[in-house]
C-alpha cells in the first residue's frame, strides 16, 4: 500500500469513528437482545423502536447497509480496506447492522455476479433499502443435504414457467416479500445440469406457507408450497439449467454468513457471565474449576476463529481465497456457537431452565441454546461441510 | 494490516525454504542425532544463515542486522518447523536479540548485536527451573557482592545452553518466589567460574541443557535492564519467544499433515486408497480446518508483536495455546494414519511428533496459556 492511500485510509478512520459517534444511537450500541429487535425490512415490517428506525436511515442513506455495493444499486461504493475500516469502528463502539437481510448475505452476492443489468436495478436497490424481505427456496423435504436431487418443477408454458412443488426450512417464509428459488426445469438431465435460479413474488397466485414449531418453541421455518405458480422466464438469474453455479456461489455467502453468527468478540466476557450464577472464589476464580477450563479453551478457540475470519476476508481480497473456504469457516464456527451455548445452561443452571416467564424472557436462554442446534445443521452440514473439505481443498480420493 | 503476507514477506519466505529444504530437510536433523554432533546444529549452515541476513533479522540495522519484524522471524521459525532443522536462530536471533535490544543499554547493544548479526555470538535466556514453565516462580538467587552480584541456583530446558557464549539468566534479587518484583536479567559468560553445563539429550534431538550456578560472580554491568524490575522486560521476551514457537509449530503441523494427506492418497488396503474412507476424510478436514484457525491466530499474534509488544499478551496466548492443541493433533493423527509405518524410526513422523511436544513445553503449553486468558478476562 502507498503511502497516500495510507493517509487516505487514515482519514476515511477518522471520518467515520467521528460520523458514527454522532450518529449510532447508543442504544443500537449492544446486542439485540430477541429477535423481535433485528430489523429485516420488508413491506410489512415495523420499527421495534425509535433508535432503531433512526440507526437504519442513517445507516441507509450513506449506502451502508451494504457498503461495499456499488454507489448505483444503493450501496456505499466502499473499497475493501474502507469497508475493513468501518467494520473495525463499528465494532469499536459495538454498532449492532442497521439492517439483517437474506437478501444482503446471499441474494445480492450472486445477483451482482450473475444477474442481468435489468435484475441488478430492480432487485439490489431494494434489498439496500430494506423494502423488499428475501426468503431461501432451496431444500426439499427429499432433498436436504443431497440438494441437487430437488424435485420442484418449472414447466414452460410461452414466456412463462409454472411452479410446482414444495420446499422446507425456508426461513421466515411467512414474512417473506419475495423468494430466490431452487427449480428443476431439465428433469432428463444429470441432476446438477437441470436446475434453475428464479425470482419471485411471494404474493404470487398459489403460494403458501405453514410455520414449523422448532424444539425451541418458535418457527423461524416454514414449509412453502407452489401450486401452479406462474412466473416471467425474465425472472432466471444466470442461465436455464445452470442455476446449480449461482447456487454454490450463493452458498458460499450463505456459509460465510452462518459462521458469523453468534455474538463473538462483543458484550461481556462468557466467563464473566458465568460468575454471576456459579460465582467466583477468593481469588476472582470462576467458583467451578472444570467450567472454567471449558470456558477458557472456548476464549481460545473463539479468539483464533476471529483471527481467521479476518484472515479469510484479507485472502480473498488478495484474490488469494480458496472458495471452497467458507465450508470449512461453517463448520468450525456452527460447532463453535454450539459450544458457547452448551457453556451457558451449564453456567446458568437451573435458572437456564425456565421457560416461561418475565424473570426469564420467556425462555430466551434455553430457547437460544436449542436454536443453535440448528446451526451445524443448515446451509449444509458439518459433515457435508468436511465432505466438501475433504474434496476440494485436500482433493481425497472418491469424496 | 492484513492478514496475508506481502510481496516482501513472500520473498523472504521463498528464500528461507529454498535453503532449508535445500540443506536441512528431515535427514539432516537424523544424521546430526545419529552422529552425536558435538554441536548438535550444523555451523556451516549458520553461517549461511548469517550471510543471509537471518542470524540478525531481528536486529537494527545499525548493528549490522535486518531490522526486520517480528512476523518476518515467524516466517523464518515456520520454514525451520517444516524440517525440524536444529538451528540457533530461535535462542540468538528471536529470544536473546530480543532481550538485548529491548532491555540493552548502549553499552551492551553495541558490544552483543553486531556479534548476533554475524553469526558470530550464541546467546541463549535461562528461564525455567521447575518441570513445568513459571517464569514468576524464578528463585535462583543473585545477592549483591560488592560492586556486583553472586549468582547460585539453576536452570533447565537451556536451549542451546552447551553452545552457548551468552547466557541471560533470570534471577532473584529480591522478594519470594511467585512475586513480579524482584526479578532481574542477568548477562552471564558460560566460561565464568562456578558455571557448570549438562548438555541434555532430549527426546526431539535438539539443543539443551541443564545449568547450575555456584557463587558465580558478575559485575555491576552484567545487569540487563533494569534490578528487580526485570518482569516486564521478561514478560515481552518471552511472548516474543512464544510468538515464535507458535510459527514453528504451524509450519511442523502443516508439513506433518501435508504428508499424512499424501499418504492417504496412496495407499491401499480393502483395494481402496485409504483416503477414500469417510472415516479418515472427516478428520483430515477437521485437522485442515484446526491448522489454518491457528495459522491466523499465530499471524495475528506476530501482528500484535510488531504493533505493540506490551499490549500482544492475549494475542499471544491464543496463539501458542492453540499452536500447542495443534500440533498435538496434527502428530498424533499423523503416526495413526501412517499405520505401523508411523511407528517406525526409519519413517520421519516420528520426528515431528518428538519435536511438537517439546515445542508444547517450550515457553509454557496450552494449559499455561489458556490459564492465562482467563486470569487477563478476569474470570
Amino acid at each position: 500500500m502507498s503511502e497516500t492511500e495510507d493517509v487516505d485510509l487514515e482519514q476515511f478512520r477518522n471520518e467515520t469513528r467521528a460520523w458514527l459517534e454522532s450518529n449510532c444511537p447508543p442504544e443500537m450500541r449492544k446486542p439485540a437482545t430477541s429477535d423481535a429487535d433485528v430489523f429485516w425490512g420488508g413491506r410489512n415490517t415495523k420499527f421495534a423502536s425509535e433508535p432503531q428506525r433512526i440507526w437504519f436511515e442513517r445507516m441507509r442513506d450513506k449506502g451502508w447497509t451494504v457498503p461495499d455495493w456499488p454507489k448505483e444499486y444503493g450501496g456505499g461504493g466502499l473499497s475493501a480496506a474502507e469497508h475493513k475500516v468501518l467494520r473495525a469502528e463499528m465494532g469499536r463502539i459495538g454498532a449492532r447492522p442497521p439492517l439483517s437481510s437474506f437478501g444482503i448475505w446471499m441474494l445480492g452476492p450472486a445477483l451482482l455476479k450473475y444477474g442481468n443489468e435489468a435484475q441488478k436495478k430492480e432487485h439490489l436497490p431494494k434489498i439496500a433499502a430494506g423494502l423488499i424481505r428475501w426468503c431461501q427456496g432451496y431444500s426439499e423435504p427429499n432433498a436436504g443435504s443431497d440438494l441437487a436431487s430437488l424435485q420442484t418443477r418449472a414447466e414452460s408454458d410461452g414466456d412463462d414457467f409454472v411452479i410446482t412443488g414444495s420446499k422446507i426450512w425456508t426461513s421466515y417464509a411467512n414474512y417473506a416479500d419475495w423468494i430466490f428459488c431452487l427449480v428443476r426445469t431439465d428433469s432428463a438431465a444429470k441432476k446438477h445440469d437441470g436446475i434453475s435460479f428464479i425470482l419471485f413474488d411471494m404474493n404470487s397466485k398459489g403460494v403458501t406457507t405453514k410455520p414449523i414449531l422448532l424444539i425451541s418453541g418458535y418457527s423461524p421455518f416454514c414449509e412453502t408450497f407452489f401450486d401452479g405458480v406462474r412466473v416471467p422466464k425474465s425472472h432466471v438469474v444466470g442461465t436455464v439449467n445452470r442455476g446449480w453455479d449461482v447456487a454454490k456461489y450463493l452458498l458460499q455467502h450463505e456459509r460465510a454468513m452462518i459462521s458469523g453468527m453468534g455474538e463473538r468478540g462483543v458484550g461481556r466476557p462468557l466467563g464473566q457471565i458465568a460468575a454471576d450464577s456459579v460465582g467466583s472464589d477468593a481469588q476472582g476464580k470462576l467458583d467451578d474449576s472444570m467450567l472454567r477450563g471449558r470456558i477458557a479453551s472456548f476464549d481460545v478457540d473463539e479468539a483464533a476463529l476471529a483471527a481467521c475470519a479476518e484472515r479469510a476476508v484479507d485472502l480473498a481480497k488478495a484474490g488469494q481465497a480458496h472458495p471452497a473456504f467458507s465450508s470449512a469457516m461453517k463448520y468450525y464456527g456452527t460447532e463453535l456457537n454450539k459450544r458457547r451455548y452448551e457453556i451457558l445452561m451449564s453456567a446458568g443452571g437451573v435458572d437456564a431452565l425456565e421457560w416461561e416467564s418475565e424473570r426469564s424472557r420467556q425462555g430466551a436462554r434455553p430457547r437460544a441454546w436449542l436454536r443453535t442446534k440448528a446451526n451445524s445443521i443448515e446451509g449444509g452440514t458439518t459433515e457435508v461441510m468436511l465432505g466438501i473439505v475433504a474434496k476440494r481443498i485436500l482433493d481425497l480420493p472418491g469424496a | 494490516m492484513a492478514l496475508v503476507l506481502t510481496e516482501e514477506q513472500s520473498m523472504l519466505r521463498d528464500s528461507a525454504r529454498g535453503l532449508i529444504s535445500d540443506k536441512a530437510p528431515v535427514s539432516h536433523l537424523r544424521s546430526l542425532r545419529d552422529s552425536r554432533d558435538p554441536a548438535g546444529f550444523s555451523k556451516e549452515l549458520w553461517h549461511s544463515f548469517a550471510e543471509m541476513g537471518f542470524a540478525g533479522l531481528l536486529v537494527p540495522e545499525e548493528f549490522g542486522g535486518s531490522g526486520l519484524g517480528f512476523m518476518e522471524a515467524g516466517i523464518v521459525m515456520e520454514e525451520i518447523g517444516r524440517t525440524l532443522m536444529p538451528s540457533p536462530f530461535l535462542a540468538t536471533s528471536v529470544v536473546a536479540a530480543s532481550a538485548l535490544n529491548r532491555g540493552g543499554n548502549a553499552a551492551q547493544k553495541s558490544e552483543y548485536l553486531p556479534k548476533v548479526s554475524n553469526g558470530s555470538l550464541l546467546a541463549t535466556l535461562a528461564i525455567d527451573e521447575g518441570a513445568k514453565h513459571r517464569p514468576l516462580q524464578t528463585s535462583l538467587q543473585a545477592v549483591r557482592a560488592g560492586n556486583g552480584f553472586k549468582l547460585s541456583g539453576a536452570k533447565a530446558l537451556v536451549v542451546d545452553g552447551h553452545v552457548a557464549d551468552l547466557f541471560i539468566i533470570a534471577a532473584r534479587t529480591a522478594g519470594a518466589a511467585g512475586e513480579r518484583e524482584g526479578l532481574t536479567l542477568f548477562l552471564v559468560n558460560p566460561k565464568a567460574k562456578g558455571v557448570s553445563i549438562e548438555r541434555t539429550i532430549m527426546v526431539d534431538a535438539h539443543n539443551a541443557a541443564r545449568i547450575e550456578l555456584a557463587n558465580v560472580e558478575v559485575n555491576a554491568d552484567s545487569v540487563l535492564g533494569e534490578v528487580d524490575q526485570g518482569a516486564a522486560l521478561l514478560d515481552g521476551v518471552l511472548d516474543i519467544g512464544r510468538g515464535a514457537v507458535a510459527a514453528e509449530m504451524v509450519g511442523l503441523s502443516e508439513e506433518v499433515f501435508n504428508r499424512t494427506v499424501e499418504y492417504l492418497k496412496n495407499r491401499k488396503q480393502f483395494g481402496k486408497l485409504i483416503g477414500e474412507f469417510q472415516a479418515l476424510q472427516h478428520r483430515a478436514a477437521e485437522l485442515y480446518v484446526d491448522i489454518e484457525i491457528t495459522r491466523a491466530a499465530t499471524m495475528k499474534a506476530l501482528q500484535a508483536l510488531d504493533t505493540d509488544v506490551a499490549k500482544a499478551a492475549s494475542s499471544v496466548a491464543v496463539a501458542k495455546a492453540r499452536a500447542g492443541t495443534t500440533a498435538t493433533r496434527a502428530v498424533q493423527e499423523g503416526v495413526q494414519m501412517h499405520g505401523g509405518m508411523g511407528m517406525t524410526d526409519q519413517f520421519d513422523i516420528g520426528f515431528f511428533m518428538k519435536r511438537a511436544r517439546v515445542c508444547e513445553e517450550l515457553f509454557g503449553d496450552a494449559s499455561y496459556h489458556t490459564e492465562q486468558l482467563a486470569r487477563a478476562r478476569g474470570y
